[in-house]
């Protein structure tokens, strides 16, 4: 005869819902402790991490993200994040139409560029229809004319140890995200913030006091406490850099880019979520690393904890 | 009394069922004990010493491999889940088609405010608007009604953090996908997953007692206890051949960069379809978890859990002494 396994049922029953219990709820609470902790940051980094392993070995230069057509244009492109740059400067160029702009291409370049929006406009341009996809996880569809990024940076040549571009934005954070939580997100755009998160929004670095922030739901502008004024960056690699349907544009759906959507100048950079899509550029400048500018993320959304690589 | 089946040797049942059944055990039960009195009492033979044989036959019934896998998934698919939640929670509205169309949600979780002036968490499904406050909608944050789609106790961070929820999400959907695949890789090539999920030609035509017993919750003994019945092949089937995967591709095909590869969201009709088929099916999967549990635990739930966590899984079966033949 086979030995019985000891323990009587009622109590092994017992003993396993109770055990499930207490797993369930101390798994919750430890799930957000180790997330938490700086291991645990970096462990819940790796499937970012391999999420651009992965899309780096499958994509090619050839490969080509989705084109339209224009019958499927979204009648609404939804401007998100800042919609009107609440900065003096911007607003001075805005008024006159941006004609005293000067895209600045700089860093580690042979040969410096300052080009008016009528020197780009004479510059062979690229005009392509696609889906913007924003991280929050709506989908809008534009069409969209501007110069290959490709073409400004051989112009301007880049040097050997170049390994990033960097978009250097007019619109400052700060002041453009102090948004009520707790809605649903129509008034914000690139930004992941809009809907609601605010205490995410204004986490430097995403490093600290997320547990204190949690919770919060409408307040949590804890950036005027502490922090200088952040302008929105972005940055690429060369590998997206130089992707034929990495364009600066100029015009959304046939007329000049509008104001909530970034003019003079947004980046295109497709394959790529809707924060890598920098608005109001005013400044492309390539560097070796980006770990000095800003909270050495690599962006303005990425100091916030988003992944660098917007591939997904 | 005792009737000890050769330990060691493999059980092979009449349907050709195989597992691997190291030990077998008899034990006698008196008819006083466990209500079985009713069973002796009501049949023909009838008398104070009538003695209720009760086999029960271990099986091996789940390999460490298929163990592990389920209790993995277990673990990422609720991360998957609260993370998910999270994540939705961020633009809490679905739509058709390639790009979305604002003013025209197919589903939608809000809030606005009644007639008197107090706010109500709304849910809308094409059309219809239903007042969910307190769950979807609108709920409470630390003591505090807040305006959010699911409520902090669903999602993973339980305060709004689209960035650490992608990050939960990302991370537990590859340790789902590798912890699939080896499961697939294993059950395919052992044959597991055939005898697993694919009924039986005398199955399929007992299809309808099937779904009767399951209403009455009258559960296989002996016999076909040894092997899934036909709701469960099919329902494991589903989950596994077509929920799961689906998954995956709607999840990849919201990927701009995994689109540029393979235009993946053309299968489901453009990328927001894509999103809110991830979002049906992972409704459906709640569903399945729901029943699963239900049932693991209404037909012995002592039992399912020791085989899922040892392997170990008894069948019992009723025998009449007096040479009345094995009974059900």
């Amino acid at each position: 005869m086979r030995p019985r396994l000891s323990l009587p049922k009622p109590h092994r029953r017992g003993f396993l819902t109770a055990a499930a219990g207490l797993l369930g709820v101390s798994a919750l609470g430890g799930c957000e402790r180790f997330a938490a902790s700086p291991t645990g940051r970096r462990a819940l980094k790796a499937g970012e991490d391999a999420n651009m392993f992965v899309q780096r070995l499958l994509l090619t230069p050839a490969s080509l993200a989705k084109e339209f057509p224009d019958s499927q244009i979204s009648p609404w492109f939804k401007p998100n994040g800042t919609i009107d740059p609440p900065d003096r400067a911007y607003k001075a160029l805005a008024a006159r139409s941006f004609e005293g702009f000067k895209l600045r291409v700089d860093g580690l370049v042979e040969r410096p560029q300052d080009l008016s929006l009528a020197d780009l406009r004479a510059l062979p341009a690229r005009t392509q229809t696609t889906r913007h996809d924003c991280v929050e996880g709506w989908s809008a569809i534009g069409k969209w004319t501007g110069v290959p990024l490709a073409d400004l940076l051989s112009r301007a040549k880049l040097k050997p140890e170049g390994r990033y571009v960097v978009f250097h934005c007019a619109d400052t954070m700060d002041q453009g995200n102090t948004l009520e939580g707790g809605g649903d997100g129509e008034e914000t755009d690139e930004a992941p913030t809009g809907n609601a998160n605010p205490s995410m929004t204004k986490q430097s670095g995403g490093d600290e006091s997320r547990k204190d922030s949690g919770g919060q739901q409408a307040t949590g502008d804890d950036a005027a406490s502490g922090g200088t004024p952040v302008r929105y960056y972005e940055s690429i690699d060369l590998v997206d850099a130089f992707h034929p349907q990495t364009i600066l544009a100029y015009e959304m759906n046939g007329e000049a880019l509008p104001v909530s959507n970034g003019a003079p100048l947004r980046l295109r950079v497709e394959r790529n979520l809707g924060y890598k899509q920098a608005k109001y550029v005013m400044r492309i400048e390539v560097v070796e690393g980006f770990a000095h500018i800003g909270g050495g993320k690599g962006g303005y959304w990425e100091d916030q904890g988003y992944a660098w690589y917007a591939g997904i | 009394m005792a009737h000890p089946v050769k330990p060691g040797g493999p059980f092979r049942s009449r349907k050709g069922f195989r597992f691997l059944c190291r030990a077998a055990s008899a034990v006698t039960e008196g008819a006083s004990r466990r209500g079985r009195a009713q069973v002796a009492a009501g049949s023909t033979l009838s008398g104070p010493d009538i003695v209720e044989t009760v086999r029960r036959r271990w099986m091996f019934r789940h390999p460490l491999l298929i163990r592990l896998a389920h209790w993995i998934n277990v673990v990422c698919l609720a991360i998957l889940l609260m993370s998910g939640l999270q994540i939705f929670n961020a633009h809490p509205a679905l739509y058709w088609g390639s790009a979305s169309t604002f003013d025209r949600p197919f589903v939608a979780i809000t809030n606005d405010q009644r007639d008197d002036g107090t706010p109500r968490g709304i849910l809308y499904v094409a059309g219809q608007t239903f007042d969910t406050t307190g769950v979807l909608g609108l709920s409470n944050l630390n003591g505090q009604q807040a305006g959010r789609a699911f409520p902090s106790w669903a999602t993973l961070p339980a305060h709004q953090d689209l960035a650490t929820g992608r990050r939960w999400h990302f991370l537990f959907a590859w340790a789902f996908v590798i912890n699939g695949l080896i499961y697939l890789l294993y059950g395919i090539g052992t044959g597991q997953l055939r005898r697993r999920l694919i009924p039986d030609g005398d199955q399929m035509r007992g299809f309808g007692s099937s779904i009767r017993e399951h209403l009455t919750l009258h559960f296989p003994e002996g016999d076909e206890a040894k092997r899934y019945n036909v709701l469960q092949k099919l329902s494991y089937l589903i989950v596994v051949a077509v929920l799961l995967p689906l998954m995956v591709l709607t999840g990849l095909a919201m990927s701009p960069g995994v689109n540029a590869v393979v235009p993946l969201p053309d299968l489901f009709g453009g990328r927001q379809s894509a999103r809110t088929v991830h979002f049906i099916v992972t409704n459906l999967l709640v569903l399945f978890v729901i029943v699963h549990v239900l049932l693991v635990l209404l037909s012995g739930v002592a039992n399912n859990m020791r085989s899922m966590i040892t392997g170990w899984f008894v069948i019992e079966r009723r025998k009449l002494p007096a040479g009345s033949g094995e009974s059900r």
